[in-house]
């Protein structure tokens, strides 16, 4: 395969960077080794920063979050939840921070208004009545599998290509390029060979890997983040504690359900991201100062992503911003290889701009970025991820071949159906934990012990499935999710857990197969 | 009487299989029974009744034999609770409600070994008891009979072409067609336990096999989901066979399922054959025990009422059945505060891996007893003379790992209700 660009990591900057580039009219391809938003973009808070998380430490990230979070909301608005965001401090919090506050937002550009208690209360019941300020912000909800689905939707409709599950296991180095990439189909084993003429390396915490590959040796350390999703919603605005950012801070509402995050813990390897049992415990501890019933609630999941943190000594030191480090490795010799890593979900479109730039400059490319005016295009592919969609579609057009198949989250049989075969039809051989990553199914409270034996039906009844794929994927779907499960059992989730081993192992014995 | 104004022989707390059980042993031995609970754990059931299929868990050893599995496991697990009820009496005590079962219109095949019944999800399950209706399914598969698999469109749970594709290389005659079922244009999704009792009716039971004769070809046997009518399931299934002129089974589905609410009804009606008195919309929500006798609370819609007892078996299941209560901290016995056996912290409840061979750890955390059945302390005390506990509250099983729930439940209860009648002849109680 030939390309202009190999775009390696389909996280959300390498998704941003691809329909960049797409629209620069630069045929490029992106090679994920598992699936989109696989790391960190797909295991974080979804909060569309408006930047006031940082005024009090980082002022030029605070101004990019405000810059690049009213760019998403006006092109990508789609994506976007515009829920408003309260920042709450407790008794016993900095008063200095506190006083501090407005007038950092101030120097940031970032609107905010100080919110009457009492209306603070009215407005969002699960605060703490320890609250002793509280200020309102634009913060918003952003969805990050939507952004990357219909990135990738957008680039591939203007030429481009993307291989799921391709891992880049060698590069070809001849005298100052890399003359070729070898990318291994992780299903199959089977390898190929790329030919591009700039490679972008956006393989988020696993940029220093890739790196490695290319001898280069890139100062990374990685923080392990974990956050914790509730049975239901609890506010509805982002509720950020006021005070210098620190654990289990930021609770996001996510449709019909919140996340509460995160932690930051240094890990060494990428083999073993989980959230870890101790992790979870602080979370519930540390945030019920700001909401109280995080000490009770019920919890449903867990997950863990890794932020790629660059060391100051890290390649040639190009960072454009604090937030994120974009490296030429001119000084290992290489013309047509960068890094690009760091940053924030809410600054992906900012990172691909920057990241397209440079290659786009050794290209010879003078095609400017456009995807400061361009809107984000909604896509079929992409607008499954979003809670109520599918039950609002599913109320206009049932039909008696679309049984609802997720009863906690409405998802139709049409629509695992459609992402199902829109998948074979690009090639691919999908799985269970595909189509979770393109709809709602499997996400609430039942965790897939029923909707998974549904769905299996559902595909086999429509000649979809062959073999033993059914039950080989319900295994699999049960193995993948379990990670998410087991940190929160305790409660009414406990129980739940145990209803699903009662069927799947007590009944239908898959353990034995 | 009202039941607040006896003294019970024994109050039986908790109405899964086990406290079903416990409750009809117990009034077959002349005892007078209050049996509290609703039951509604029973329609989680599949219908088959499990006595040991797997043992040792981390090999995956499959028995034909169950009480060869009980053998072996009172070598390997002298103290899970099925190896102290030990094969002998737990062949007496599963034969026994089976019998009851059948005589309350769910009749169970004569047994003397495991059964390999094929799920809906394409899977064999090995189990003891199987209900008439669904033996010739676990027969047609031993002798790889041509078989034909009625998928009906709008069940959502069930589908016949996956267990065709999962068990086509070991069943190469199995085949499957789809059929809409009567009236049911326009209906998205359909219910089994709607067209259970649709199936009850002449007309509808005709339309279906009018459907269906012509289908069968050289088959030798039909396999529908577990559909074939809901209390007069004998009737209804005799009547597919006479019809169709070949064997008839029903294939076990997902919960909430028919053969769980056949199981739920047919207990109860055991129950009331056999003298128990039942207190179904009632909660226990506190015992006290003095001397001799066990006062409960129990909570219903009205308020509190309190009632007596000489005896109180505890078989209120697990967590599903909040026998059992976990907070982040550790496991509970929430009614009594009874001592529960269980992993040092929450690290070590769960396997990271869900399907991991050896299980988790959790799932064989619970009560501790005497010989007598009775729930000690940490250090083996009794906690009152006449307090019970049987079924999957008890602690050093994996009911849902080695396939032994109905065993465990019943033969618990048939051992702990002997212990007590033996107490009840030393204290001249009966």
């Amino acid at each position: 395969m030939e390309t202009q660009v190999l775009i390696i990591g389909g996280g959300a900057t390498g998704t941003s960077i691809m329909r960049d580039l797409a629209l620069r009219g630069v045929d490029c391809i992106l090679v994920e080794q598992d699936d989109l938003n696989a790391g960190a973009s797909g295991r974080n808070h979804g909060l569309l920063h408006s930047g006031a998380r940082y005024v009090s430490n980082d002022h030029d990230a605070a101004v990019e979050c405000r810059i690049e979070g009213d760019i998403l909301k006006r092109l990508a608005g789609q994506t976007i939840q515009a829920t408003g965001g309260y920042f709450v401090a407790v008794q016993g919090d900095d008063e200095n921070f506190i006083a501090d506050f407005p007038g950092h937002c101030d120097r940031a550009g970032i609107s905010w208004k100080k919110i009457d208690l009492n209306e603070a209360f009215a407005n969002e019941p699960a605060i703490s009545r320890k609250a002793i300020a509280v200020y309102e912000v634009p913060d918003a909800s952003i969805d990050p599998f939507r952004l990357s689905l219909e990135s990738v939707a957008h680039a591939k409709a203007l030429g481009c290509r993307l291989l799921r599950r391709s891992q880049v296991v060698a590069f070809k180095r001849e005298g100052n390029r890399i003359t070729s990439t070898t990318v291994r189909d992780r299903v199959t084993g089977e390898e190929r060979e790329i030919v591009a003429d700039q490679i972008i390396n956006a393989a988020g915490a696993w940029a220093k890997i890739v790196a490695g590959l290319a001898n280069i040796h890139i100062d990374m350390l990685y923080s392990k983040g974990t956050l914790l999703i509730t049975h239901n919603r609890l506010a509805h605005r982002a509720i950020n504690r006021l005070r210098k950012p620190s654990n289990a801070d930021i609770l996001m509402p996510g449709g019909t359900v919140s996340i509460i995050g995160t932690t930051s813990v240094k890990i060494d390897n990428l083999d073993d991201v989980y959230p870890s049992i101790a992790e979870v415990d602080q979370i519930v501890e540390e945030s019920s100062a700001m909401v109280p019933d995080l000490a009770t609630v019920r919890y449903i999941r867990a997950y863990a992503g890794v932020r790629p943190l660059v060391g100051a000594s890290g390649g040639d030191g190009r960072s454009v911003s604090r937030g994120f480090a974009l490296l030429g490795h001119e000084e290992s010799g290489l013309q047509n290889f960068a890094t690009i890593t760091g940053g924030k979900l809410t600054t992906c479109r900012l990172m691909a701009e920057k990241a397209a730039d440079l290659v786009c400059e050794r290209l010879g490319v003078t095609t400017p970025c456009v995807t400061t005016s361009v809107p984000l295009p909604s896509a079929y592919e992409g607008r499954w991820t979003e809670p109520g969609h599918a039950p609002k579609a599913w109320m206009r057009s049932a039909n008696e071949d679309d049984p609802l198949i997720c009863e906690c989250e409405m998802v139709s049989g049409a629509v695992i159906r459609n992402l199902y075969n829109q998948l074979v039809k690009a090639g691919d051989n999908p799985t269970f934990t595909d189509i979770g990553l393109r709809s709602r199914v499997g996400k609430g409270a039942c965790q897939g012990a029923f909707c998974a034996v549904r769905a299996a039906a559902h595909l086999y009844q429509h000649g979809a499935f062959q073999g033993r794929k059914g039950l080989d994927q319900i295994v699999d779907f049960f193995d993948e999710r379990w990670g998410g499960q087991h940190g929160v059992l305790w409660g009414e989730q406990l129980a739940q857990a145990e209803l699903m081993e009662a069927l799947h192992c007590g009944l239908f014995g898959e353990e034995l197969k | 009487m009202n039941s607040q104004d006896q003294l019970w022989d024994v109050a039986v707390v908790g109405a899964g299989i086990a406290g079903m059980s416990a409750a009809i042993f117990a009034a077959s031995k002349g005892l007078s029974v209050l049996h509290i609970g609703n039951g509604s754990g029973l329609v989680f059931g599949s219908g088959l009744l499990d006595v040991l299929a797997v043992h040792p868990v981390k090999d995956s050893t499959v028995h034909e034999d169950p009480w060869h599995g009980i053998e072996l496991l009172r070598k390997d697990e002298p103290s899970n609770p099925l190896a102290l009820v030990g094969p002998k009496a737990m062949e007496v005590a599963v034969n026994q409600i089976m019998e009851a079962l059948g005589k309350a219109g769910m009749p169970y095949e004569p047994s003397t070994t495991n059964h390999f019944v094929p799920t809906s999800m394409g899977t064999l399950k090995g189990t003891f008891g199987v209900p008439t209706t669904m033996t010739s399914g676990a027969k047609a598969f031993e002798n790889k009979w041509p078989t034909l698999l009625i998928e009906i469109r709008g069940l959502r749970e069930f589908s016949a072409a996956q267990m065709v594709h999962t068990m086509g290389d070991k069943w190469p005659g199995l085949r499957f067609e789809k059929i809409e079922f009567p009236d049911s244009k326009g209906v998205f999704e359909l219910y089994a336990t709607h067209l259970a009792t649709a199936l009850e009716t002449n007309k509808t039971r005709q339309a279906v096999i009018d459907i269906v004769r012509p289908l069968i070809g050289d088959a030798k046997a039909v396999g529908f989901p577990a559909i074939l009518g809901l209390s007069e399931s004998t009737a209804v299934h005799k009547a597919f066979e006479d019809a169709l002129g070949v064997p008839v089974f029903e294939i076990p589905t997902m919960p909430t399922s028919v053969p769980g609410l056949r199981l739920k009804h047919s207990f109860e009606v055991a129950a009331a054959a056999a003298g128990v008195s039942r207190r179904v919309q009632s909660v226990v929500t506190g015992v006290k025990f003095d001397n001799d006798i066990a006062t409960l609370t129990l909570q219903d819609a009205t308020g509190n009422q309190e009632v007596q007892a000489k005896a109180v078996i505890l078989a209120t299941g697990r967590f599903m059945g909040r026998g059992l209560f976990a907070d982040r901290e550790k496991v509970r016995e929430p009614l009594l505060d009874l001592f529960v056996e269980q992993p040092e912290s929450r690290e070590n409840w769960h396997s990271r891996d869900f399907f991991a061979k050896s299980g988790h750890a959790i799932n064989r955390c619970g009560l501790l007893v005497d010989s007598k059945w009775r729930p000690t302390d940490a250090f083996g005390a009794v906690v009152w003379p006449r307090l019970y506990a049987v079924g999957s509250i008890l602690a050093r099983q994996d009911w849902m790992r080695q396939k032994s729930g109905s065993g465990l439940a019943i033969g618990t209860a048939w051992a702990a209700v002997s212990a007590m009648s033996d107490d009840f002849g030393s204290i001249g109680g009966v």
